[in-house]
Protein backbone atom coordinates (compact mmCIF):
# COMPACT_ATOMS: atom_id res chain seq x y z
CA UNK A 1 0.00 0.00 0.00
CA UNK A 2 1.46 3.63 -0.87
CA UNK A 3 -1.70 4.95 0.89
CA UNK A 4 -1.90 7.43 2.62
CA UNK A 5 -0.14 10.13 1.13
CA UNK A 6 1.20 12.83 3.54
CA UNK A 7 1.50 16.55 2.44
CA UNK A 8 3.69 18.25 5.29
CA UNK A 9 3.62 21.98 4.70
CA UNK A 10 3.64 22.18 1.18
CA UNK A 11 3.98 25.03 -1.21
CA UNK A 12 4.23 25.76 -4.52
CA UNK A 13 5.69 29.32 -6.07
CA UNK A 14 6.27 30.24 -9.43
CA UNK A 15 7.17 33.20 -10.91
CA UNK A 16 6.85 34.90 -6.66
CA UNK A 17 3.44 34.08 -7.19
CA UNK A 18 2.34 31.50 -4.49
CA UNK A 19 0.38 28.93 -6.13
CA UNK A 20 -0.22 26.52 -3.26
CA UNK A 21 -0.03 28.00 0.53
CA UNK A 22 2.03 25.97 3.08
CA UNK A 23 -0.84 23.34 3.29
CA UNK A 24 -0.93 20.18 5.21
CA UNK A 25 -3.13 17.06 4.12
CA UNK A 26 -3.64 13.24 4.24
CA UNK A 27 -4.98 11.24 1.70
CA UNK A 28 -5.68 7.97 2.89
CA UNK A 29 -7.52 4.59 0.68
CA UNK A 30 -11.39 5.00 0.46
CA UNK A 31 -13.68 7.91 0.12
CA UNK A 32 -13.52 9.56 -3.16
CA UNK A 33 -11.60 13.09 -2.96
CA UNK A 34 -12.92 16.19 -4.88
CA UNK A 35 -10.68 18.98 -5.21
CA UNK A 36 -13.31 22.02 -5.64
CA UNK A 37 -12.56 25.31 -6.66
CA UNK A 38 -12.62 27.98 -9.00
CA UNK A 39 -10.61 28.25 -12.33
CA UNK A 40 -7.18 29.47 -10.85
CA UNK A 41 -7.73 27.89 -6.66
CA UNK A 42 -4.30 26.35 -7.65
CA UNK A 43 -6.22 22.55 -7.63
CA UNK A 44 -4.06 21.18 -10.82
CA UNK A 45 -0.87 22.61 -9.20
CA UNK A 46 -1.65 20.31 -6.07
CA UNK A 47 -2.83 17.25 -8.18
CA UNK A 48 0.85 17.49 -9.62
CA UNK A 49 2.47 18.30 -6.44
CA UNK A 50 0.36 14.73 -5.17
CA UNK A 51 1.64 13.07 -8.49
CA UNK A 52 5.22 13.97 -8.42
CA UNK A 53 4.95 15.95 -11.70
CA UNK A 54 6.08 19.12 -9.57
CA UNK A 55 8.76 19.50 -6.76
CA UNK A 56 7.17 22.10 -4.11
CA UNK A 57 8.50 24.62 -3.44
CA UNK A 58 8.75 24.19 0.20
CA UNK A 59 7.56 21.49 2.73
CA UNK A 60 7.22 17.45 1.88
CA UNK A 61 5.07 14.98 0.35
CA UNK A 62 5.71 11.53 1.31
CA UNK A 63 3.65 8.06 0.57
CA UNK A 64 3.37 5.53 2.86
CA UNK A 65 5.70 3.66 1.03
CA UNK A 66 9.20 4.69 0.62
CA UNK A 67 10.04 2.75 -2.61
CA UNK A 68 9.93 5.37 -4.95
CA UNK A 69 9.69 2.62 -7.94
CA UNK A 70 6.74 1.08 -6.38
CA UNK A 71 4.88 4.42 -5.92
CA UNK A 72 5.28 5.76 -9.18
CA UNK A 73 3.84 2.61 -10.72
CA UNK A 74 0.95 2.24 -8.08
CA UNK A 75 -0.63 5.77 -9.54
CA UNK A 76 -1.68 7.06 -12.57
CA UNK A 77 -3.12 10.13 -14.04
CA UNK A 78 -5.61 11.70 -16.51
CA UNK A 79 -5.13 14.62 -17.77
CA UNK A 80 -7.87 17.62 -18.89
CA UNK A 81 -6.17 17.44 -22.20
CA UNK A 82 -5.64 13.69 -23.16
CA UNK A 83 -1.83 13.09 -24.57
CA UNK A 84 -1.69 10.49 -27.41
CA UNK A 85 1.28 8.85 -29.31
CA UNK A 86 1.15 8.30 -33.22
CA UNK A 87 0.07 4.82 -33.05
CA UNK A 88 -2.70 2.63 -32.55
CA UNK A 89 -4.88 3.10 -29.12
CA UNK A 90 -3.76 -0.61 -28.42
CA UNK A 91 -0.21 0.13 -28.50
CA UNK A 92 -1.01 3.17 -26.88
CA UNK A 93 -1.97 1.37 -23.92
CA UNK A 94 0.77 -1.63 -24.33
CA UNK A 95 3.53 1.79 -24.41
CA UNK A 96 2.33 2.60 -20.93
CA UNK A 97 2.55 -1.16 -19.48
CA UNK A 98 5.93 -1.53 -21.01
CA UNK A 99 6.85 1.28 -19.41
CA UNK A 100 6.32 -0.24 -16.25
CA UNK A 101 8.13 -3.31 -16.77
CA UNK A 102 5.12 -5.89 -17.93
CA UNK A 103 6.06 -8.68 -19.66
CA UNK A 104 4.77 -8.89 -23.55
CA UNK A 105 2.16 -11.81 -23.13
CA UNK A 106 0.64 -9.99 -19.92
CA UNK A 107 0.66 -7.21 -21.90
CA UNK A 108 -1.67 -7.55 -24.84
CA UNK A 109 -3.62 -9.25 -22.54
CA UNK A 110 -4.06 -6.48 -19.81
CA UNK A 111 -4.37 -3.85 -22.84
CA UNK A 112 -7.61 -5.52 -24.56
CA UNK A 113 -8.94 -6.28 -21.42
CA UNK A 114 -8.58 -2.25 -20.54
CA UNK A 115 -10.02 -1.37 -23.78
CA UNK A 116 -12.86 -3.44 -23.19
CA UNK A 117 -13.68 -1.64 -19.92
CA UNK A 118 -13.90 1.32 -21.40
CA UNK A 119 -15.66 0.56 -24.75
CA UNK A 120 -13.15 1.03 -26.96
CA UNK A 121 -11.99 -2.36 -28.39
CA UNK A 122 -14.20 -1.87 -31.86
CA UNK A 123 -11.17 1.08 -32.18
CA UNK A 124 -8.03 -0.71 -30.80
CA UNK A 125 -6.59 -0.70 -33.95
CA UNK A 126 -7.17 2.99 -35.03
CA UNK A 127 -4.73 5.54 -34.19
CA UNK A 128 -5.40 7.08 -30.81
CA UNK A 129 -4.78 10.69 -32.74
CA UNK A 130 -7.28 10.48 -35.08
CA UNK A 131 -9.88 9.50 -32.22
CA UNK A 132 -12.72 11.88 -31.13
CA UNK A 133 -12.00 14.12 -28.18
CA UNK A 134 -14.21 11.87 -25.76
CA UNK A 135 -12.53 8.66 -27.14
CA UNK A 136 -9.12 9.45 -26.60
CA UNK A 137 -10.36 11.07 -22.52
CA UNK A 138 -11.18 7.28 -22.61
CA UNK A 139 -8.46 5.61 -24.09
CA UNK A 140 -6.49 7.45 -21.26
CA UNK A 141 -8.73 5.59 -18.83
CA UNK A 142 -8.10 2.79 -19.84
CA UNK A 143 -4.43 3.40 -20.73
CA UNK A 144 -4.30 3.93 -16.98
CA UNK A 145 -6.80 1.03 -15.67
CA UNK A 146 -4.32 -1.54 -17.27
CA UNK A 147 -1.91 -0.35 -14.89
CA UNK A 148 -4.25 -1.35 -11.78
CA UNK A 149 -2.68 1.73 -9.74
CA UNK A 150 -3.87 2.16 -6.57
CA UNK A 151 -4.31 6.03 -6.52
CA UNK A 152 -5.80 7.24 -10.02
CA UNK A 153 -5.92 11.48 -9.90
CA UNK A 154 -7.87 13.10 -12.16
CA UNK A 155 -7.60 16.53 -13.11
CA UNK A 156 -10.35 17.94 -14.85
CA UNK A 157 -11.21 15.36 -17.25
CA UNK A 158 -14.39 16.10 -18.37
CA UNK A 159 -14.07 20.26 -19.08
CA UNK A 160 -13.72 20.24 -22.60
CA UNK A 161 -16.05 17.33 -23.43
CA UNK A 162 -19.64 17.14 -24.53
CA UNK A 163 -22.34 15.81 -21.87
CA UNK A 164 -22.84 12.58 -23.66
CA UNK A 165 -19.51 11.95 -23.56
CA UNK A 166 -18.89 13.33 -19.80
CA UNK A 167 -21.10 11.02 -18.94
CA UNK A 168 -19.26 7.63 -20.75
CA UNK A 169 -15.98 9.52 -18.50
CA UNK A 170 -18.01 9.41 -15.40
CA UNK A 171 -19.26 5.72 -15.77
CA UNK A 172 -15.82 4.17 -15.72
CA UNK A 173 -14.36 6.66 -13.35
CA UNK A 174 -17.04 4.68 -10.99
CA UNK A 175 -15.63 1.29 -12.81
CA UNK A 176 -12.27 2.42 -11.12
CA UNK A 177 -14.15 3.13 -8.02
CA UNK A 178 -15.71 0.15 -7.40
CA UNK A 179 -12.48 -1.91 -8.44
CA UNK A 180 -10.95 -0.19 -5.54
CA UNK A 181 -8.77 2.51 -6.27
CA UNK A 182 -8.76 5.35 -4.38
CA UNK A 183 -10.07 8.05 -6.61
CA UNK A 184 -8.57 12.12 -6.47
CA UNK A 185 -10.27 13.98 -9.08
CA UNK A 186 -9.79 17.86 -9.47
CA UNK A 187 -13.05 19.87 -10.65
CA UNK A 188 -15.08 23.13 -10.87
CA UNK A 189 -17.51 21.08 -12.12
CA UNK A 190 -20.46 20.61 -8.68
CA UNK A 191 -22.90 18.43 -10.76
CA UNK A 192 -19.77 16.22 -11.03
CA UNK A 193 -18.75 16.67 -6.93
CA UNK A 194 -22.14 15.67 -5.70
CA UNK A 195 -21.98 12.57 -8.63
CA UNK A 196 -18.40 11.05 -7.96
CA UNK A 197 -17.46 12.39 -4.84
CA UNK A 198 -17.34 10.86 -1.34
CA UNK A 199 -15.78 14.05 0.24
CA UNK A 200 -14.62 17.23 -0.85
CA UNK A 201 -11.39 19.44 -0.47
CA UNK A 202 -12.49 23.25 -1.42
CA UNK A 203 -9.34 25.13 -2.89
CA UNK A 204 -9.81 29.11 -2.50
CA UNK A 205 -6.90 31.05 -3.48
CA UNK A 206 -4.00 28.07 -3.24
CA UNK A 207 -5.80 27.15 0.23
CA UNK A 208 -7.71 24.18 1.96
CA UNK A 209 -10.87 26.35 3.16
CA UNK A 210 -13.37 23.28 3.47
CA UNK A 211 -13.11 19.33 4.16
CA UNK A 212 -15.66 17.39 4.47
CA UNK A 213 -18.32 14.57 3.35
CA UNK A 214 -19.84 15.91 0.04
CA UNK A 215 -23.31 15.59 1.20
CA UNK A 216 -22.63 18.03 4.75
CA UNK A 217 -20.13 20.39 1.89
CA UNK A 218 -23.07 20.98 -0.12
CA UNK A 219 -25.85 20.98 2.51
CA UNK A 220 -24.03 23.48 5.18
CA UNK A 221 -20.42 24.86 3.42
CA UNK A 222 -18.56 25.91 6.74
CA UNK A 223 -17.49 28.90 4.92
CA UNK A 224 -18.64 32.03 3.14
CA UNK A 225 -16.33 31.37 0.06
CA UNK A 226 -17.94 27.96 0.06
CA UNK A 227 -21.43 28.71 0.37
CA UNK A 228 -20.78 31.80 -2.86
CA UNK A 229 -19.09 29.33 -4.72
CA UNK A 230 -21.85 26.55 -4.45
CA UNK A 231 -24.27 29.02 -5.24
CA UNK A 232 -22.26 30.39 -8.16
CA UNK A 233 -21.07 33.76 -6.89
CA UNK A 234 -17.71 34.77 -7.79
CA UNK A 235 -15.79 34.21 -4.25
CA UNK A 236 -13.71 37.16 -4.30
CA UNK A 237 -16.51 39.69 -5.70
CA UNK B 1 20.92 25.03 -73.57
CA UNK B 2 19.87 22.98 -76.72
CA UNK B 3 23.87 20.96 -75.97
CA UNK B 4 22.34 20.85 -72.41
CA UNK B 5 19.52 18.93 -72.81
CA UNK B 6 20.88 16.67 -75.65
CA UNK B 7 23.60 15.63 -73.31
CA UNK B 8 20.85 14.94 -70.59
CA UNK B 9 18.83 13.10 -73.25
CA UNK B 10 21.54 10.82 -74.26
CA UNK B 11 21.98 9.37 -70.79
CA UNK B 12 25.94 9.87 -71.38
CA UNK B 13 27.47 6.94 -69.80
CA UNK B 14 30.21 9.45 -67.79
CA UNK B 15 27.64 11.93 -66.50
CA UNK B 16 25.63 9.13 -65.42
CA UNK B 17 28.35 7.77 -63.08
CA UNK B 18 29.06 11.27 -62.46
CA UNK B 19 24.98 11.44 -60.88
CA UNK B 20 25.56 8.17 -59.55
CA UNK B 21 28.65 9.33 -57.46
CA UNK B 22 26.65 12.35 -56.11
CA UNK B 23 23.92 10.32 -55.13
CA UNK B 24 25.67 7.61 -53.25
CA UNK B 25 28.14 10.09 -51.32
CA UNK B 26 25.19 12.36 -50.33
CA UNK B 27 22.81 9.62 -49.31
CA UNK B 28 25.58 7.88 -47.67
CA UNK B 29 26.13 11.12 -45.59
CA UNK B 30 22.77 11.86 -44.78
CA UNK B 31 22.05 8.63 -43.75
CA UNK B 32 25.33 8.68 -40.93
CA UNK B 33 24.61 11.77 -40.57
CA UNK B 34 20.88 11.09 -39.22
CA UNK B 35 21.87 8.32 -37.62
CA UNK B 36 24.00 9.91 -34.91
CA UNK B 37 22.35 13.44 -35.31
CA UNK B 38 18.69 12.42 -34.32
CA UNK B 39 19.54 10.40 -30.59
CA UNK B 40 22.13 13.73 -30.24
CA UNK B 41 19.36 16.79 -30.92
CA UNK B 42 16.81 14.66 -29.31
CA UNK B 43 19.09 14.11 -25.85
CA UNK B 44 19.50 17.57 -26.41
CA UNK B 45 16.13 18.40 -25.99
CA UNK B 46 14.84 16.87 -23.04
CA UNK B 47 18.04 16.99 -21.10
CA UNK B 48 19.11 19.88 -18.48
CA UNK B 49 22.47 19.96 -16.89
CA UNK B 50 24.47 23.40 -16.53
CA UNK B 51 25.84 24.60 -20.12
CA UNK B 52 23.11 23.16 -22.20
CA UNK B 53 22.00 26.47 -23.43
CA UNK B 54 25.40 27.77 -24.59
CA UNK B 55 25.83 24.25 -26.18
CA UNK B 56 22.42 24.80 -28.33
CA UNK B 57 23.66 28.09 -29.30
CA UNK B 58 26.82 26.09 -30.50
CA UNK B 59 24.88 23.38 -32.74
CA UNK B 60 22.86 26.06 -33.92
CA UNK B 61 25.68 28.15 -35.03
CA UNK B 62 27.52 24.74 -36.49
CA UNK B 63 24.67 24.75 -39.26
CA UNK B 64 26.22 27.52 -41.00
CA UNK B 65 29.87 25.54 -40.96
CA UNK B 66 31.72 26.92 -44.09
CA UNK B 67 31.99 23.83 -46.51
CA UNK B 68 35.75 24.43 -47.20
CA UNK B 69 36.47 25.02 -43.43
CA UNK B 70 35.04 21.77 -43.11
CA UNK B 71 36.79 19.88 -46.04
CA UNK B 72 40.19 21.42 -44.97
CA UNK B 73 39.91 20.08 -41.82
CA UNK B 74 39.14 16.50 -42.67
CA UNK B 75 41.74 16.97 -45.33
CA UNK B 76 44.16 17.57 -42.12
CA UNK B 77 42.87 14.60 -40.63
CA UNK B 78 43.12 12.06 -43.74
CA UNK B 79 46.36 13.44 -45.11
CA UNK B 80 49.17 10.96 -44.93
CA UNK B 81 50.55 13.11 -42.12
CA UNK B 82 47.39 13.12 -40.23
CA UNK B 83 46.55 11.31 -37.56
CA UNK B 84 44.52 9.19 -39.68
CA UNK B 85 46.64 9.43 -42.42
CA UNK B 86 47.23 5.13 -42.81
CA UNK B 87 43.52 4.63 -43.40
CA UNK B 88 44.03 5.94 -47.04
CA UNK B 89 40.90 7.33 -47.09
CA UNK B 90 41.75 11.17 -49.02
CA UNK B 91 40.79 11.40 -52.49
CA UNK B 92 38.61 8.59 -51.82
CA UNK B 93 34.59 8.83 -51.83
CA UNK B 94 35.16 7.58 -48.41
CA UNK B 95 36.50 10.82 -47.17
CA UNK B 96 33.88 12.58 -49.43
CA UNK B 97 31.06 10.98 -47.64
CA UNK B 98 33.59 12.21 -43.71
CA UNK B 99 33.52 15.53 -44.97
CA UNK B 100 29.93 15.90 -45.79
CA UNK B 101 28.94 14.07 -42.79
CA UNK B 102 30.58 16.57 -40.51
CA UNK B 103 29.12 19.17 -42.70
CA UNK B 104 25.32 18.06 -42.44
CA UNK B 105 25.26 16.38 -38.74
CA UNK B 106 24.31 19.65 -37.38
CA UNK B 107 22.25 20.63 -39.10
CA UNK B 108 19.87 17.58 -38.56
CA UNK B 109 21.00 17.75 -35.03
CA UNK B 110 19.98 21.02 -34.22
CA UNK B 111 16.30 21.27 -36.54
CA UNK B 112 15.84 17.88 -34.38
CA UNK B 113 16.40 19.33 -31.41
CA UNK B 114 13.70 21.91 -31.72
CA UNK B 115 11.14 19.69 -33.12
CA UNK B 116 11.36 17.43 -30.08
CA UNK B 117 12.15 20.27 -27.59
CA UNK B 118 8.37 21.64 -29.17
CA UNK B 119 7.40 17.93 -28.62
CA UNK B 120 8.10 17.66 -25.27
CA UNK B 121 6.29 20.34 -24.02
CA UNK B 122 2.85 18.84 -25.31
CA UNK B 123 3.86 15.48 -24.59
CA UNK B 124 6.57 16.09 -21.57
CA UNK B 125 3.88 16.02 -18.77
CA UNK B 126 2.26 12.41 -20.07
CA UNK B 127 5.39 10.54 -20.47
CA UNK B 128 6.98 12.00 -17.15
CA UNK B 129 3.62 10.11 -15.64
CA UNK B 130 3.80 6.76 -16.95
CA UNK B 131 7.66 6.78 -15.78
CA UNK B 132 9.30 7.70 -18.88
CA UNK B 133 12.05 10.13 -18.93
CA UNK B 134 15.45 10.43 -20.31
CA UNK B 135 16.85 9.00 -22.81
CA UNK B 136 13.34 6.45 -23.29
CA UNK B 137 11.39 9.72 -23.42
CA UNK B 138 13.99 11.19 -26.25
CA UNK B 139 13.77 8.41 -28.34
CA UNK B 140 9.98 8.01 -28.19
CA UNK B 141 9.60 11.33 -28.91
CA UNK B 142 11.59 10.38 -32.21
CA UNK B 143 9.56 8.16 -33.20
CA UNK B 144 6.57 9.71 -32.40
CA UNK B 145 7.44 12.84 -34.58
CA UNK B 146 9.64 10.80 -37.33
CA UNK B 147 7.18 12.37 -40.22
CA UNK B 148 8.37 16.32 -39.10
CA UNK B 149 11.88 14.97 -38.84
CA UNK B 150 11.71 14.30 -42.28
CA UNK B 151 12.07 18.13 -42.77
CA UNK B 152 15.20 18.28 -41.13
CA UNK B 153 16.48 15.19 -43.19
CA UNK B 154 15.92 17.20 -46.28
CA UNK B 155 17.55 20.16 -44.94
CA UNK B 156 20.98 17.79 -44.37
CA UNK B 157 20.19 16.00 -47.83
CA UNK B 158 20.05 19.72 -49.58
CA UNK B 159 23.30 20.45 -47.81
CA UNK B 160 25.06 17.45 -48.86
CA UNK B 161 23.80 17.58 -52.34
CA UNK B 162 24.27 21.24 -53.08
CA UNK B 163 27.77 22.19 -51.63
CA UNK B 164 31.17 21.70 -53.65
CA UNK B 165 33.34 23.32 -51.36
CA UNK B 166 34.33 20.04 -49.01
CA UNK B 167 34.30 17.07 -51.77
CA UNK B 168 36.37 19.29 -53.73
CA UNK B 169 38.90 19.28 -51.41
CA UNK B 170 39.28 16.19 -49.65
CA UNK B 171 37.74 14.08 -53.09
CA UNK B 172 40.14 16.34 -55.79
CA UNK B 173 37.44 16.05 -58.34
CA UNK B 174 39.49 13.05 -59.89
CA UNK B 175 37.74 12.32 -62.88
CA UNK B 176 36.35 8.66 -62.66
CA UNK B 177 37.05 8.22 -59.14
CA UNK B 178 35.76 11.04 -57.09
CA UNK B 179 34.03 13.49 -59.81
CA UNK B 180 30.68 14.52 -58.30
CA UNK B 181 27.96 16.80 -59.99
CA UNK B 182 28.94 19.82 -57.96
CA UNK B 183 32.66 19.68 -58.76
CA UNK B 184 31.85 19.06 -62.03
CA UNK B 185 30.13 21.97 -62.75
CA UNK B 186 32.85 24.06 -61.22
CA UNK B 187 35.08 22.65 -63.56
CA UNK B 188 33.27 22.28 -66.61
CA UNK B 189 32.36 26.59 -65.99
CA UNK B 190 36.05 27.70 -65.76
CA UNK B 191 37.17 25.25 -69.04
CA UNK B 192 34.51 26.69 -70.66
CA UNK B 193 32.41 23.53 -71.54
CA UNK B 194 28.92 25.11 -70.74
CA UNK B 195 26.47 22.49 -71.56
CA UNK B 196 28.19 19.57 -69.58
CA UNK B 197 27.85 22.24 -66.54
CA UNK B 198 24.21 23.30 -67.56
CA UNK B 199 23.00 19.69 -68.08
CA UNK B 200 24.49 18.44 -64.87
CA UNK B 201 23.11 21.95 -62.86
CA UNK B 202 19.56 20.98 -64.39
CA UNK B 203 19.81 17.11 -63.16
CA UNK B 204 21.04 18.11 -59.81
CA UNK B 205 17.95 20.38 -59.24
CA UNK B 206 15.51 18.06 -60.67
CA UNK B 207 17.52 15.46 -58.60
CA UNK B 208 16.67 17.46 -55.50
CA UNK B 209 13.51 18.31 -56.49
CA UNK B 210 12.13 14.43 -56.53
CA UNK B 211 13.60 13.56 -53.67
CA UNK B 212 11.86 16.30 -51.48
CA UNK B 213 8.65 15.37 -53.34
CA UNK B 214 8.78 11.27 -52.88
CA UNK B 215 9.45 12.68 -49.16
CA UNK B 216 6.70 14.71 -49.02
CA UNK B 217 4.26 12.31 -50.63
CA UNK B 218 5.52 9.67 -47.34
CA UNK B 219 4.80 12.40 -44.97
CA UNK B 220 1.60 13.28 -46.40
CA UNK B 221 0.34 9.73 -46.18
CA UNK B 222 1.90 9.23 -43.10
CA UNK B 223 0.29 12.47 -41.15
CA UNK B 224 -3.52 11.00 -42.86
CA UNK B 225 -2.79 7.80 -40.74
CA UNK B 226 -1.84 8.89 -38.02
CA UNK B 227 -2.99 12.24 -36.94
Amino acid sequence: MILPLRLDRVSFAAGGREIVAPLSLEIGAGPNTVILGANGAGKSVLMRLMHGLLAPTAGLVAWNDGDRGRVRRQQAMVFQRPVMLRRSARANVIFALQAVGVAGKERERRADEALREVGLSHLAERPARVLSGGEQQRLALARAWALHPEVLFLDEPTASLDPSATREIETVIKAFDASGTKIVMATHNLGQARRLGDEVIYLHQGRVLERAPVDEFFKQPATAEAAAFIKGELPWV
Amino acid sequence: MRGAFALIGSLDGKLLDIVALSLEVSLSAVFLATLLALPLGAALAVARFPGRHALVVLLNALMGLPPVVVGLVVYLLLSRAGPLGKLGLLFTPGAMVIAQTILILPIIAALCRQAVEDAWREYGEQLRSLGVDGMAAALTLVWDIRFSLFTAVLAGLGRASAEVGAVMIVGGNIDGVTRVMTTTIALETSKGDLPLALGLGIVLIVLVLALNAAADVVKQAAQRRYG
